[in-house]
């Protein structure tokens, strides 16, 4: 037998995560209710150390552990971005834990596991890897999202994750163990090659692909596998909701890049009408079931699966343009959800919880920034520019008319016009509607730095989108 | 027909029968003695594939441990079962259906025509003296050793995940003996003027 004993380093960054989620669950059993201020210090610290071993080590590369673990540039970048994006959602969740009773050492626990299993997720080259990262990543999620106990919603939408949840991952693993029965392996690469090499049936590669698709799609979120989504992003208590809402999503992109492109990329033409499927029925779906939410959580959770949709048209394109636009997309799409939960949590208080639209009536005279801040989102998740969201779908709709699917390009043209109508709703609500309370908002210092960082970042963003997009496309090509 | 053939015919019909009653069966307690024998049966399916380390573990683990707690768990809560039945029957002709597609595409993909012995060929059995333990362990702490340790993640997670959402502070019933010498009038009586109302008014 073979053995080579593993390049470790190339590891560093998970296990320096890994050593200290150990760190901070000892701290946090020793000191109890005590801990919970230092746990999320620790965390944080994680987090922000872990990011700078990864911008250390950028760019270097290659597979080690067998080839079950790849580090290149693309895990390097959406490592970095979980990180960094990990970091401002633990910062804006704090205040909303502490004034629910919810600040307790387990969450930062859960919360720095989830992210390592996001991790072993971006890097996986292997199907074994790539199922243990994301059952890792979400144990964590739905315990988080049952952690407010006392809450009948969120121990409903706790169960219903989990249990769809689980149902997912069987559909995954089936997925997988038929691609093995085609190829002999649970190695990415060795099944790319084998692809490459012929002579395999078609039939049972298809076969395995659809239970891949659908286990992807269940987990992005995609129409018809998107039924679980706005209940838990209404369920869960917001700070919740914000933490999976956007990382996790990274992650599944991560997955389906991985799965879809490193491993099956030469039967494209198998999966590639499947997603035409998923996307576009998810940017209908989500669009036009957005238009009747009164609630801003669940509203924002249709606007996700119109957004997976968007995402979806820039992979099922089948090319490096696509991929690099279908990236861009995820990153951005994160970061903007990241600004408008956010904003929710920086609006709401003990006992109110601001996510009904109408709470954001007259926002522009009792904080007029703030109103901007969420100004610069809305825009920028309907599409206008000079906002990044803009940027993210014109990539990919231009993948897509590059490829000659025109009428998927109509429908998503169609679609973002539809969604404008509910983001600028929110805007209308917010400048032009009386406002119903006139008490000023007042929020922890450096939650408004975090939410001013973070639109104007996607402003930025859609202002200079040439250095993001030079990187998406550095790694496809 | 060998006779190899026949102990999995035997064994694939249990198992298909058993996992069909969990599901069906009314009663959980008989629905998770059905999983064991479903255990017990792909056990045996194992078996004959020359994996025995791992139907033993099978039948160790998951028989022995994780049913008997579940078992436990499910004698000790008081389940009750009449809103689970509830659109049972609704939603029974869709299920059917969808049930019979996939058989009916699976029957077409994994028969014969595509994993017959003339496309994937029989496997060749191992020479005697052959451990099967040794080499899950040799592979398992060398080649696999990343996935094996982020098992032991999930696992460590897990442990983690079900006492955040079971373990609930419980209020101290010890006295404070301090606090209660301390306590003075004030703190325990309030005592509240009101003005005399008639007894009709009241009523």
């Amino acid at each position: 037998m073979n053995f080579e004993v593993p390049n470790m380093i190339f590891a560093l960054p998970e296990m320096f995560m890994l050593g200290m989620a150990c760190v901070i669950l000892l701290t946090v059993a020793y000191l109890g209710e005590k801990g919970a201020n230092i746990a999320y210090g620790l965390s944080q610290f994680t987090l922000i150390m872990t990011a700078f071993l990864i911008y250390r080590s950028f760019g270097e590369g290659g597979l080690t552990f067998d080839g079950t673990y790849i580090k290149d540039t693309f895990s390097d970048v959406l490592k970095l971005a979980i990180t960094v994006i990990n970091i401002a959602v633990l910062l804006y969740s704090t205040s909303y834990l502490k004034s629910r009773g919810l600040f307790k050492g387990e969450y930062y626990v859960l919360a720095i596991f989830s992210t390592l299993g996001m991790m072993i997720m971006v890097s996986a080259n292997h199907f074994l890897t790539l199922y243990l990262g994301l059952e890792l990543m979400s144990l964590c999620l739905y315990a988080m999202v049952a952690m407010h106990r006392d809450s009948k919603v969120a121990t409903e939408a706790a169960m219903k994750y989990f249990i769809l949840g689980a149902i997912a991952s069987g559909m995954l693993l089936y997925g997988m163990s038929i691609i093995y029965g085609a190829t002999g392996s649970l190695d990415l690469a060795t099944i790319a090659s084998a692809i490459q090499t012929g002579g395999l049936n078609d039939t049972v590669l298809s076969f395995g692909i659809v239970f891949l698709v659908i286990g992807i799609g269940f987990k992005l979120g995609a129409v018809p596998f998107h039924m679980w989504l706005p209940d838990v992003y209404h369920g869960a208590p917001t700070a919740v909701t914000l933490f999976l809402a956007t990382a996790p999503k990274i992650a599944a992109f991560a997955m389906a890049i991985r799965i879809l492109v490193d491993g099956l990329g030469d039967v494209h033409q198998h999966w590639q009408g499947m997603l035409i499927m998923l996307s576009v029925l998810s940017m209908i779906i989500g669009n036009v079931v957005a238009i009747a939410q009164t609630n801003l959580k669940r509203m924002l959770a249709y606007s996700t699966i119109s957004h997976v949709g968007f995402m979806l048209l820039g992979v099922l394109s089948g090319s490096q343009e696509g991929y690099a636009a279908a990236m861009f997309y995820a990153l951005v799409y994160s970061l903007m959800s990241l600004g408008a939960f956010g904003m929710i949590i920086l609006m709401s208080r003990q006992g109110f919880e601001a996510d009904n639209i109408d709470d954001y009536k007259g926002l522009s005279e009792r904080n007029p920034w703030f109103a901007l801040m969420m100004l610069i989102l809305m825009f920028s998740m309907a599409g206008i520019p000079p906002l990044a969201g803009f940027y993210a779908k014109l990539t990919v709709i231009k993948a897509i008319v590059d490829i000659n699917l025109m009428s998927v390009a109509i429908v998503a043209v169609l679609m973002s016009v539809i969604g404008a109508f509910y983001y600028l709703r929110i805007i209308k609500v917010m400048y032009f509607d009386k406002a119903e309370q006139n008490e000023p908002l007042e929020a922890p210092t450096d939650m408004c730095i975090m939410i001013s960082i973070n639109a104007l970042t996607v402003l930025a963003l859609g202002l200079f989108p040439g250095a993001l997009l030079a990187i998406c496309a550095s790694v496809f090509f | 027909m060998s006779i190899e053939k026949l102990i999995f015919y035997g064994f694939a019909v249990i198992l298909l029968f058993a996992a069909t009653m969990v599901v069906t069966i009314r009663n959980p307690v008989k629905a998770a003695l059905f999983l064991i024998l479903a255990f017990f049966t792909s056990a045996g399916i194992w078996l004959i594939l020359e994996a025995e380390f791992l139907a033993l573990i099978l039948v160790l683990v998951y028989v022995g441990a994780v049913m008997v707690l579940f078992l436990f768990v499910v004698m000790m809560l008081d389940i009750d079962l009449a809103p689970l039945q509830e659109g049972f029957t609704q939603y029974l002709p869709i299920g059917i259906v969808v049930a019979a597609l996939i058989t009916v595409e699976m029957i077409a993909v994994l028969g014969a025509a595509h994993f017959g012995l003339d496309i994937v060929a029989a496997p060749i059995p191992h020479p005697e003296g052959y451990s099967n333990t040794r080499e899950i362990g040799l592979l398992l702490y060398t080649v696999y050793v990343y996935p094996f340790e982020i098992a032991s993640v999930i696992l460590t997670v897990a442990i983690v995940a079900a006492i955040t959402l079971t373990l609930r502070e419980k209020k101290s019933k010890s006295q404070n003996i301090a606090e209660q010498v301390k306590v003075r009038r004030e703190d325990r009586v309030r005592l509240i003027k009101m003005d005399a109302v008639n007894k009709e008014e009241v009523d």
